[in-house]
């Protein structure tokens, strides 16, 4: 059975926090758990890690069944990672779209919450859409090819015509695609 | 689970071993079995953790949000991968890396599997495995084999197996290795792995290898097997061969392993360890778990028993090839460079954190012009993105190779003298080029409550809150100190080593004013050096809010009361154990909840610390209830038991500790309003009012600590050696320990009543 493309699941973004960031992460510890007991998003949510010793690590961790949040370090960069880890029915598009509000979503969350309210604002237009899929999108041209239309049809619905791609990381990393945009978001 | 995981078979088919294709196509069809209901859930449950495939916490479905016990409702509901273990919770995938050698391909390998089905980090354990958490259960086949296909087996690494072997992460670089055990650990690993000999203990199995007596790289006498490197003459001729250990372990109670043989040569060390292996086999317990590991079987054999058997065992062996066949090529197969060698070159010019490092980091192998350099992981934890670093490293500066540590670091070998402040600019560009290895700051720690579920506290929290406050204190660190280990267990099981370091805590919990609050013991006395030549005791339980100002009173009173050149073993061995405790009294107080709740909640936790199980009912006002005095007169009596000990006093010593015992256990009938007189009626009663109805028991190990209590009665009056002493004390403070527990399960009864 040959692997395909648009077979894809476990999309992930992460949306870059503004600079400069004066937020201290430790907030966000008490935050995830009053996630938990207050069972905020549609996912079921399970445990909160600590990976702030970390440089560039996962930051602070909200474990899901469905998708694990994380308010994330990687690439020394500080941003909202939504990390779908369970099938979301639909084609290519639908899967951005689905992982993209529900980072978007976590982030007014975030920005809503006592620890991080005026510290901490994410730029919703300029995230990074990750495929954490080796095997069916490795970070190859034909992978960019395929899913080039797919991502810049979903940025089409998001942001109108204004956005940039940029395919980013070597060969060994996952899918990863840069997108910034001027326009206004859609919906929030 | 992974849309891919169906064409990972295929994909992989050709470079894998037809042997392993065809093991790892039957695990996954034990899992969609298991998902029809078709196997049984302990034989499931065995399948899985031979595999490496353990359970986490919460995966019986149930977790304290810090506000009350929750469900969690998973999607495939009530379907069990275990045991009460629900199918689709999160677990944690061991895989084990022998002696803790790995190549580029395998460290790109990990570095995709903890990104496509972990949570991106991949954790270095204190045996040198390599663990990834929050995995589901249906893509462990998948990293089963796409590991295979880079020659990394979870074969055995977990379950009642022979676990990862150990080894000297300098072996074959070592200033003062007898010799390099690399090629030795290997065999033992490969030899044992899924032999026949092997696969029915009781309980796991541990081995080590170590190149030198003195360091502790591999920490020989805390392993079942520990082989210690050494060279006899015959016929003028050096001959290799090891210092045989057998029956160490930590666990609850710890025991340090006993000289087996003074030298075995090298062609017996595998044939040894099957032997040893098949009478622990045949003789080991196996109904009871507590007390299933070798270490017991030597102590109730006795050494001159135990080996006679061993002996026996080994004569009547059929020779196996394996045992010596990797000699042959033995003093080629040590590893080479890839540079030439030159003088590490140090200038003015580089920055000073490049100097801190140096100091630390930076190891002189025996072979001049080469150096091997230890990444230092925080926690033991590395990032996808580090790991590719690393593998990077590896192939443009060392022979492709590394090695995982004991103290949960990686460590790169063979590095040109000339490459090495390259290395260190290309680990700093991506957070690896922490100073500090092997120093204070390098703490080691079980995962604790993070993810285990025995943990009792936080040992991750405590260890991240430490290791921030020493770094933050830098250079101002008093040299007398930068090299003390410390060492962080969640409960009193030992992952974590603290019996070994020179500052060791265990997690335990303590009721006070209504509330629990999660606890730290504090364990001085142990020695990390010569291979974990002695073990610690504890001394007294503090609030974990309180652990770190425990560090800085004990190593500030070392700093300013030490003699000259006097070691931090000795200097605790000299003030006494009364006056450590003497020293950490004040601090073993907890505030009112309402004057500082964070006593409550548990380090990088927020919520408080089992309040909702607990809750504060009309037994949880301000008064100090009998059982707690009297409890706290059993601790003192433990304690004074120790200090006995330490005197000298065996006798002494051994009353005091099992007078602890009786009156813990009266403690708790009196909290029953039952009352006792004799110490015949004390254990009939906690018998009939604890055991026999289980009140008394743990969750995991069930009734083993009353087992120490109803020993200890029977034990009464004889003669004890000071070792026999050692461990009634580590028991009894464990009773200690499980009354405490008991009492806060009978109030939570009471509550919900």
């Amino acid at each position: 059975m040959p692997a395909a493309v648009m077979e894809i699941e476990h999309v992930n973004i992460k949306i870059f926090a503004k600079e400069p960031v004066e937020a201290d992460l430790a907030g966000a510890i008490p935050m995830f758990h009053r996630w938990i007991q207050e069972s905020v998003t549609p996912e079921l949510l399970v445990d909160v890690a600590d990976y702030r010793h970390v440089p560039s690590g996962p930051g602070v961790l909200l474990v899901g069944h469905e998708a694990n949040y994380s308010l994330d370090l990687g690439g020394n960069r500080l941003g909202l990672l939504y990390n779908r880890k369970t099938a979301f029915p639909g084609e290519a598009v639908e899967k951005f779209k689905q992982a993209y509000d529900a980072a978007m979503q976590a982030c007014a969350l975030v920005e809503a919450d006592p620890a991080f309210q005026g510290k901490l604002k994410f730029d919703l237009k300029h995230f990074e859409l990750i495929v954490n899929d080796r095997l069916l999108a490795p970070n190859t041209d034909e992978t960019w090819e395929a899913l080039k239309p797919e991502i810049e049809k979903f940025c089409q619905a998001q942001f109108g015509g204004a956005f940039g791609l940029r395919r980013e990381g070597g060969p060994r990393e996952r899918f990863r695609v840069v997108i910034e945009s001027d326009a206004p978001v859609n919906a929030r | 689970m992974k849309a891919s995981n169906k064409y990972w078979r295929e994909r992989l088919v050709e470079r894998t071993s037809p042997h392993l294709v065809k093991e790892l196509d039957v695990y996954e069809s034990e899992i969609s079995l298991k998902k029809q209901g078709k196997i049984d859930d302990k034989i499931f449950a065995e399948t899985r953790l031979r595999r490496g495939s353990y359970g986490q916490r919460y995966d019986n479905g149930q977790r304290h949000d810090g506000r009350t016990t929750r469900q969690i409702e998973y999607p495939s509901g009530e379907l069990t991968k275990g045991p009460s273990t629900l199918f689709d919770a999160p677990g944690m995938q061991r895989i084990k890396i022998p002696f803790g050698g790995l190549n580029a391909d395998q460290l790109d390998t990990l570095a995709e599997l903890a990104e496509e089905y972990s949570d991106g980090i991949a954790h270095v354990t204190t045996r040198q495995d390599i663990q990834l958490h929050f995995v589901h259960i249906e893509d462990t086949p998948t990293i089963m084999r796409r590991l295979a296909a880079v020659g990394i087996t979870t074969r055995e690494a977990c379950g009642n197996t022979i676990r990862n072997v150990t080894g000297c992460h300098l072996a074959g670089v070592c200033q003062t290795q007898v010799f390099d055990v690399t090629p030795h650990a290997k065999a033992c690993s490969r030899f044992l792995l899924g032999h026949p000999d092997t696969q029915d203990f009781g309980r796991k199995f541990k081995i080590s290898f170590s190149g030198c007596k003195d360091q502790a790289c591999a920490l020989a006498r805390l392993n079942d097997i520990g082989c210690i490197a050494a060279v006899r003459e015959a016929d003028g001729k050096l001959k290799r061969g090891f210092e045989v250990y057998v029956g160490g372990g930590l666990g609850t109670v710890p025991y340090q392993a006993r000289l087996f043989e003074e030298f075995v040569p090298e062609e017996e060390i595998l044939p040894l360890a099957q032997a040893i292996g098949l009478v622990f086999a045949r003789l080991g317990e196996r109904k009871n778990r507590n007390t299933a590991r070798l270490k017991f079987l030597v102590n109730k054999l006795g050494m001159e028993e135990f080996k006679r058997l061993v002996l026996e065992e080994r004569a009547n062996l059929p020779y196996e090839d394996a045992w010596t066949s990797y000699l042959k090529d033995i003093d080629t197969a040590g590893e080479e460079p890839l540079k030439s060698p030159s003088l590490v070159q140090i200038s003015g010019a580089q920055p000073k954190s490049f100097k801190q490092w140096y100091r630390t980091n930076v190891y002189e192998q025996r072979q001049n012009g080469y150096a091997t350099i230890t990444i230092t992981l925080p926690l033991g934890d590395i990032t996808a993105t580090q790991l590719r670093k690393v593998a990077d490293l590896a192939r443009t500066y060392v022979k492709d190779t590394v090695r995982t540590t004991i103290e949960q670091n990686i460590v790169l070998r063979w590095v040109s003298g000339a490459d090495v402040a390259a290395v260190y600019a290309e680990l700093d560009a991506v957070g690896l080029a922490a100073p500090g290895a092997g120093t204070i700051v390098d703490i080691a720690s079980c995962p604790g409550t993070d993810t285990c579920k025995l943990g009792i506290a936080s040992s991750r929290g405590l260890s991240g809150e430490l290791r921030t406050r020493i770094i933050a204190r830098g250079m101002e660190l008093e040299e007398a100190i930068r090299g003390l280990h410390i060492k962080i267990s969640g409960c009193f099981n030992s992952c974590g080593q603290h019996h070994v370091a020179d500052l060791g805590f265990y997690g335990v919990s303590r009721n006070k004013n209504g509330y629990t609050v999660p606890h730290f013991q504090v364990v001085l006395g142990g020695q990390w050096g010569e291979n974990a030549g002695a073990y610690g005791l504890a001394i007294g339980a503090v609030p974990s809010k309180r652990i770190p100002e425990t560090v800085d009173r004990i190593t500030g009173r070392y700093i300013a009361e030490r003699l000259e050149g006097e070691s931090f073993q000795t200097f605790i061995k000299r003030i006494g154990k009364a006056e450590c405790k003497k020293m950490i009294d004040d601090l073993t107080q907890v505030p009112p909840h309402d004057v500082d709740p964070s006593f409550y909640t548990d380090w990088a936790d927020a919520r408080e610390f089992t309040t909702g199980d607990l809750g504060v009912g009309e037994c949880a006002g301000e008064v100090v209830s009998p059982f707690e005095f009297q409890i706290t007169a059993c601790e003192r009596e433990a304690f004074e038991a120790q200090l006995s000990l330490e005197a000298g006093d065996t006798g002494n010593a051994a009353r005091l500790a099992y007078g602890a015992m009786l009156n813990g256990a009266a403690a708790l009938l009196r909290s029953r309003m039952v009352t006792a007189g004799s110490p015949d009626e004390i254990v009939a009663l906690f018998r009939t009012h604890f055991y026999d109805t289980q009140l008394f028991f743990d969750p995991f190990t069930g009734g083993k600590f009353a087992h120490y209590f109803f020993r200890a009665h029977e034990r009464a009056g004889e003669k004890r050696s000071a070792e026999s002493v050692h461990r009634l004390i580590e028991e009894t403070q464990l009773f200690i320990e499980a009354c405490h527990s008991c009492y806060g399960k009978s109030l939570q009864q009471m509550v919900a009543v």
